[in-house]
Order: C-alpha cells, then structure tokens, then sequence
C-alpha cells in the first residue's frame, strides 16, 4: 500500500468516488422521472379518449325499439 | 439520512491513521457494496417465493432488487477502482480476491438480462430467471466466505487506527451511511415497483380500450417480467 496520499491530491479521489455515486442516483432518478412523465402523458391519452367516447355516446340518439307486433 | 451521513463522514468521521483522507471513500464504497450484495440475496429470496408461489408479483419484486443490485455494483467497481488507484497506485489489481469475486459477481448478474431477454414465453422467462436468481443468490454469500477465508490476501484495511479497529466515531459515520444506503435502496425498490405497476396497468387499460380481449398479453419481446 502506498503511504497516504495529501489532502490535495486525495480530495480529487475522494470527490470523484462521491460524484460517480451521486451521478449513478441522479441518472437513475432522471430516467425513472422520464418514465414517469410518459405514464402521465398515456393517462391523459386515456382520459381523453374515455371522454370522447362519452361525449359521442351522448350526442347519439337511443336506438328506437322495433315495433311490438300486434295480435 | 446519506445526507447526515455524507455530513458526518466529512465532518465528525476521523481521519485513517494509515490512508488518511482517501479512507473517507470508504463510507461510500462499502455500504453500496454491502446494500448490493444483500439486495442479490433478497432477490434469490423472492425468486424462491416466486417458484413456490408461481405469482408474478415476486418475479417483479426479484427482478428490481436484482436490477438496483446490478446499478450498485456498478457503483462499487468505479469507487473501488478509483480507491484503488489512491491507495496502491493502479486502477485495477488482478490478484485481489475482493475485487475480482465483486467482478465476477457482477459479470453473472449481468447475464440476467440477455436470459430473460432469450425466452419470449412469459411464464418460462419467469421461472428460469428465478431459477438463475436463486442460485446467483446463494453463490454471493458463498463467494464472499470464500474471499473472507483467502487470508494470504489482504484487502485494504480501513480502520486501521493506533489502538486497532474501527473506532467508534467511524463505526457510527458508517452504521450512519449503511442505514442511509438501505432506506435508498428500499425507496428506489418501491418507486420502480410503482412505476412498473402503473405502466402495466396502463397498458392493460389501453387494450382494453381497444376492445382487445386478450389484454394483458405483451407484444414484442422483452426481458421485464410480466404482471
């Protein structure tokens, strides 16, 4: 082992071992925030497609009953 | 709580009396490691829930703690390497125990994917990677003893104060940053859980919308479990 590195030139390991852990939470947490956004995008879709189709199902007319025949 | 941790490494944490500032990688290194190997155990243990249940929520379950495993060991290699470069001068030492089973351990949990991505058929995808977990989840523990049994190695020794030891300003810096690494590991495994849960059913909603009966089967292949 080699004898203990300065405080200058072991600060430059040192943030670079806390930056690689930080840099690993932070992609982690921006890909997991893109999928996120993506189910909140399909929802919308969802939601709108759902009140579309309420809104064409109440501006049709209820299909007329077929005449009873009468004896 | 990592926060109060990183503020007590580098605020209460005493100096290495051998390695000096370098040490202080330490409370990042070893608990990543240790919250890795642990969550590959974990994920063996729900893949044995999974065969014995046949439920696909604990296939999920394995496959997250596996996936967040495999991301920290990435995480431990990088800092293991760049304290190694602080401490012996060379970014990577070949006849290192430690350093080469954590290699290997993550080379065999980086053939995870492309076997699950191999079986098209769902339910056997399932079942052959908890299959895999399992038995990648009990070669950790037994790797680990084996490397700890080596004692013509010697891993870098942290701690290494006049009286011997972790002391106990230090003990606490890292039961500190243990714990904080734990609840972060918990905390992402539910984020990504909900993620998947909320996609799936999204999806399911989405053909079901479509007026497809047969709504819960995926299409394309893909090596996330299914729901």
């Amino acid at each position: 082992m080699l004898p203990a590195l300065p405080l200058d030139e072991a600060g430059k390991y040192v943030a670079a071992a806390y930056l690689v852990f930080l840099a690993l939470v932070l992609i982690y947490v921006a890909i997991m925030a893109s999928k996120l956004s993506r189910i909140e995008r399909e929802v919308v879709e969802l939601a709108e497609l759902v009140e579309g189709r309420e809104a064409d199902a109440d501006a049709s007319p209820p299909p007329a009953r077929a005449k009873e025949p009468v004896a | 709580m990592l926060t109060g941790a990183f503020a007590l490494v580098f605020f209460y944490a005493p100096l290495d009396v051998d390695q000096g500032f370098v040490q202080k990688i330490f409370y990042v290194h070893v608990p990543m490691a240790l919250v890795a190997l642990v969550g590959f155990i974990v994920g063996g243990a729900f893949a044995v829930m999974h065969l014995r249940t046949r439920e696909s929520k604990w296939d999920m379950r394995s496959y997250v703690a596996i996936h967040l495993s495999v991301i920290l060991a990435v995480g431990v290699l990088v800092t293991g390497s760049i304290w190694a470069r602080a401490s012996w001068g060379h970014w990577w030492v070949w006849d290192e125990p430690m350093l080469v089973s954590f290699l290997i351990v993550f080379l065999l949990y980086a053939t995870y994917w492309p076997l699950r991505f191999a079986l098209e058929d769902k339910e056997k995808q399932a079942r052959y990677a908890s299959v895999f977990a399992v038995v990648a989840g009990a070669f950790v523990p037994l790797n680990f003893a084996a490397v700890r049994m080596a004692e013509q190695y010697i891993h870098p020794q942290t701690g290494a104060t006049i009286a011997g030891g972790l002391p106990p300003k230090m003990a606490l810096t890292f039961v500190v940053a243990l714990a904080g690494m734990s609840l972060l590991f918990v905390t992402l495994c539910k984020y990504e859980l909900a993620s998947k849960h909320a996609t799936y059913r999204l999806r399911a909603l989405r053909r079901r919308l479509a007026g497809d009966d047969d709504e819960l089967t995926l299409t394309g292949r893909s090596a996330a479990p299914q729901l």
